[in-house]
């Protein structure tokens, strides 16, 4: 299901909320409607935490998670800190990184099994992403942008990219993702998709300017149809659902 | 929004058909995302953006109608004839917005003079999203608004000159002044002039700047015999920064001979100038006066400041010409130039038939004149004159004797026929008349002046290379009907191939009209 949302009269919803098919972050604002949408979806799956990282609420852009973890910048207050453990659940794990890149959103995008992070993020947090994401991690960058987190969305089922992004460089992210991918855009024409849209398993939350085809294509590529919701447990979905998956 | 057709993003023009990668974000068609311009398809892009939104597509020019000339703000006035390129110019300047794109063409659209509209058609491109180069054509009107430019406005207001040359002449009649008239059109010389004005006895010719007076008076003083004052009044001064404002006046007066003219030379000049017999003929005036005695074929030039020195007025003008008609001729000298030395028998016309009054009298006129002609001249005998000069020359041993009856001045000519009309014609200077309308006579006599002048035209090869004298097309072609049966007048026809075409110069108009100065 991909709902179209705004914080605070804001299309970039990919800025103030994470999601992850685990737990939800989002930006503690006056956007009541914005949680609402969340909540909606939500509400009886997975935690919703309202939470700040380091005062701000950019919390899209500095924060990197999945289902296994959670990755915040060091800049993060021991008190959010705090809170973040109480809200989401203990199987996640969350740590602070200490990387001059801070806004981790921006630099890391992963689903459940793979991460493309910035070619110059040090070797130390390529290695904590991995072990605290449980990821394979590669450095990427995406039409030649370098900020992999904010051009890419992706979950366990497809990603959308810049654009700009060829065939070939799609190929070869695709190779290495192991999930379909597709160019496009989000809010209007905007290349950051992932700035633009949160994407999990079986919602997607994009801006309030996208259009109905950058929607149908949002839900096409994320397999976000009818019978994709939580409650058909059973089906598709029901990978992800199980915990021992692996 | 209006938007043109043909508005095209260029990229997508140039590069052949490739995979599609995405779909248009408005209309879902699929097209390559790695050409398009923000994820939209050229079709969806040329509906959506506009590049011309923050320009004008009206606009006002100015134009002065006096002197047509446009408005280049901000101080600017620009001659610039409709559909010309700095006319163009001037409407891609008056655009506002403009400068953010690149301009690739822009032409007029043809619009009706009298609609005082300029319509342009502009096509520019402008970046309209990273990358993307729209190319968009639409058109601006501009209407044409009248506005009087400051010099105009200089010209229309009174006392506005800074210098005036005052040209005199203190003679009864005014063909001095035509002729100056035609020599200074021929010139160029009253290019700066401001205004021209007629007064008594001269004309006035204003200036907005005090050297364009002084070129005036240099002009003159290479053409005429004249003698210049110049004078100045103090309009304002400054006395913090010492700036003073000036009119200034040049009184110019020409010396009163006229072609011509008939004069009693004082003795003394008549001594200095050649020893010259005193009683002279004027048969040149030039910037000196040139003098001959058709008695004795003497010539002499009397320059301006040796004039002005004893100033004298002339003892007869043409006025007092008399007609005779030459009933033999004998030339008594080979020709000297244009005049033969010759003897002729002449009655008066007013004579022919009432009494057998015979002159026998010498003339310089023996190459034109022929038994039977009519000839214009002066008869001394019987004749008083009040002049101090004339009395002397009458009481001189040496002269009083060899005192002639008569002096031929011209050839005359049947007088033309009324209907008769020139296969030519003169520009005139455009010169404020008087508030008051002229009195009849002096109408009367200004006309006569005019014909008398273009008939001396006609006579005088040597006054018509200093004058320029344009074709009469319509009278041209009436008068090569009538040519058959007329053919009075010969030798008073000017060749057509001296005529000058057509009143070709911008804002010329012929004799009937006026001249715009």
């Amino acid at each position: 299901m991909a709902v179209r949302a705004s914080f605070e009269n804001s299309n970039e919803v990919g800025v103030f909320s994470t999601l992850t098919n685990a737990y939800a972050l989002v930006a503690i604002g006056a956007s009541e409607n914005f949680y609402s949408v969340f909540e909606a979806e939500l509400a009886d799956v997975i935690p919703i935490c309202h939470t700040t990282i380091a005062g701000t609420r950019i919390i899209g852009r500095l924060t990197a998670g999945n289902r296994k973890g959670l990755l915040v910048p060091t800049s993060t207050t021991d008190q959010e800190l705090q809170h973040l453990r109480n809200s989401i659940p203990d199987s996640v794990k969350i740590q602070r990184i200490e990387e001059r890149l801070s806004a981790l959103g921006n630099v890391i995008c992963a689903n459940d099994h793979v991460a493309l992070v910035h070619p110059d993020l040090e070797r130390e947090t390529e290695e904590i992403i991995a072990d605290v994401l449980g990821v394979e991690v590669f450095r990427q960058t995406i039409a030649d942008n370098v900020l992999t987190g904010s051009y890419m969305s992706l979950s366990n089922q497809g990603g959308l990219v810049h654009p700009k992004t060829s065939i070939q460089d799609q190929d070869e992210l695709s190779s290495l993702l192991q999930v379909p991918l597709v160019a496009g855009s989000v809010n209007r024409g905007s290349a950051v998709v992932g700035a633009g849209m949160v994407v999990n398993d079986w919602m997607a939350v994009t801006g309030l300017d996208t259009t109905a085809t950058e929607l149908s294509v949002v839900e096409s590529v994320f397999k976000l149809g009818e019978g994709m919701a939580p409650g058909s447990i059973n089906t598709t979905n029901k990978e992800t659902m199980v915990e021992s998956f692996y | 929004m209006s938007m043109e057709v043909d508005a095209v993003p260029l990229p997508m023009r140039s590069i052949p058909h490739t995979t599609a990668t995405i779909l248009c974000y408005n209309c879902g068609a699929p097209i390559d995302g790695t050409l398009a311009a923000g994820a939209l398809c050229s079709d969806c892009l040329k509906l959506t953006v506009d590049i011309t939104n923050g320009i004008d597509r009206e606009g006002i020019l100015h134009m002065c109608r006096d002197c047509d000339r446009w408005h280049s703000p901000p101080t600017q006035w620009v001659v610039a004839s409709l559909e010309s390129r700095e006319l163009l110019a001037l409407c891609l300047r008056k655009m506002r917005g403009l400068s953010k794109t690149r301009i690739i063409d822009a032409a007029f659209i043809w619009t009706e003079p009298h609609s005082r509209r300029i319509k342009l058609k502009v096509t520019v491109q402008a970046e309209a999203m990273q990358g993307t180069i729209l190319q968009q054509t639409f058109e601006v009107e501009f209407a044409q608004h009248y506005k009087q430019c400051p010099d105009c406005q200089k010209s229309y207001t009174h006392n506005t000159w800074r210098a005036v040359v005052q040209v005199r002449q203190k003679v009864p009649h005014k063909r001095t002044f035509l002729y100056l008239e035609q020599f200074m059109l021929k010139q160029g010389a009253h290019k700066d002039c401001i205004n021209i004005k007629e007064v008594q006895n001269g004309i006035d010719f204003y200036f907005a700047q005090r050297n364009h007076a002084e070129k005036f008076v240099d002009f003159l003083h290479s053409v005429a015999p004249i003698r210049t004052k110049k004078s100045q009044e103090l309009i304002s001064v400054d006395i913090h920064t010492s700036t003073k404002s000036y009119k200034f006046s040049f009184a110019c007066e020409i010396v009163p001979i006229c072609k011509d003219d008939l004069v009693a030379l004082p003795s003394k000049i008549a001594k200095a100038i050649g020893n010259i017999p005193p009683l002279v003929l004027c048969h040149r005036v030039g910037t000196a006066v040139n003098f001959l005695d058709p008695n004795t074929m003497h010539t002499a030039d009397l320059s301006t400041p040796i004039y002005w020195r004893a100033p004298f007025a002339p003892l007869a003008n043409v006025k007092d010409l008399v007609e005779f008609v030459i009933m033999d001729i004998e030339p008594i000298a080979a020709p000297q130039g244009r005049f033969t030395h010759a003897e002729a028998t002449i009655v008066r016309a007013s004579d022919l038939g009432v009494n057998d009054t015979t002159y026998l009298v010498r003339t310089h006129l023996g190459s034109i004149l022929h038994p039977g002609d009519s000839a214009m001249g002066y008869l001394l005998s019987g004749t008083q004159y009040n002049n101090d000069n004339f009395d002397a020359i009458l009481d001189s041993k040496t002269y009083a004797g060899a005192m002639p009856d008569v002096i031929l001045v011209k050839k005359h000519y049947a007088s033309r026929k009324k209907n008769k009309t020139r296969n030519w014609k003169l520009r005139r200077l455009a010169k404020e008349e008087n508030d008051m309308k002229p009195r009849k006579q002096d109408a009367e006599r200004e006309e006569y002046d005019y014909e008398q002048f273009l008939q001396d035209l006609e006579a005088d090869p040597e006054l018509r290379q200093a004058t320029n004298l344009y074709k009469n097309a319509e009278e041209t072609a009436k008068m090569k009907e009538a040519m058959e049966t007329d053919d009075e007048d010969e030798g008073m026809e000017i060749p057509m191939e001296q005529l000058i075409d057509e009143m070709e110069e911008m804002g010329m108009v012929d004799d009937d009209e006026g001249e715009e100065v």
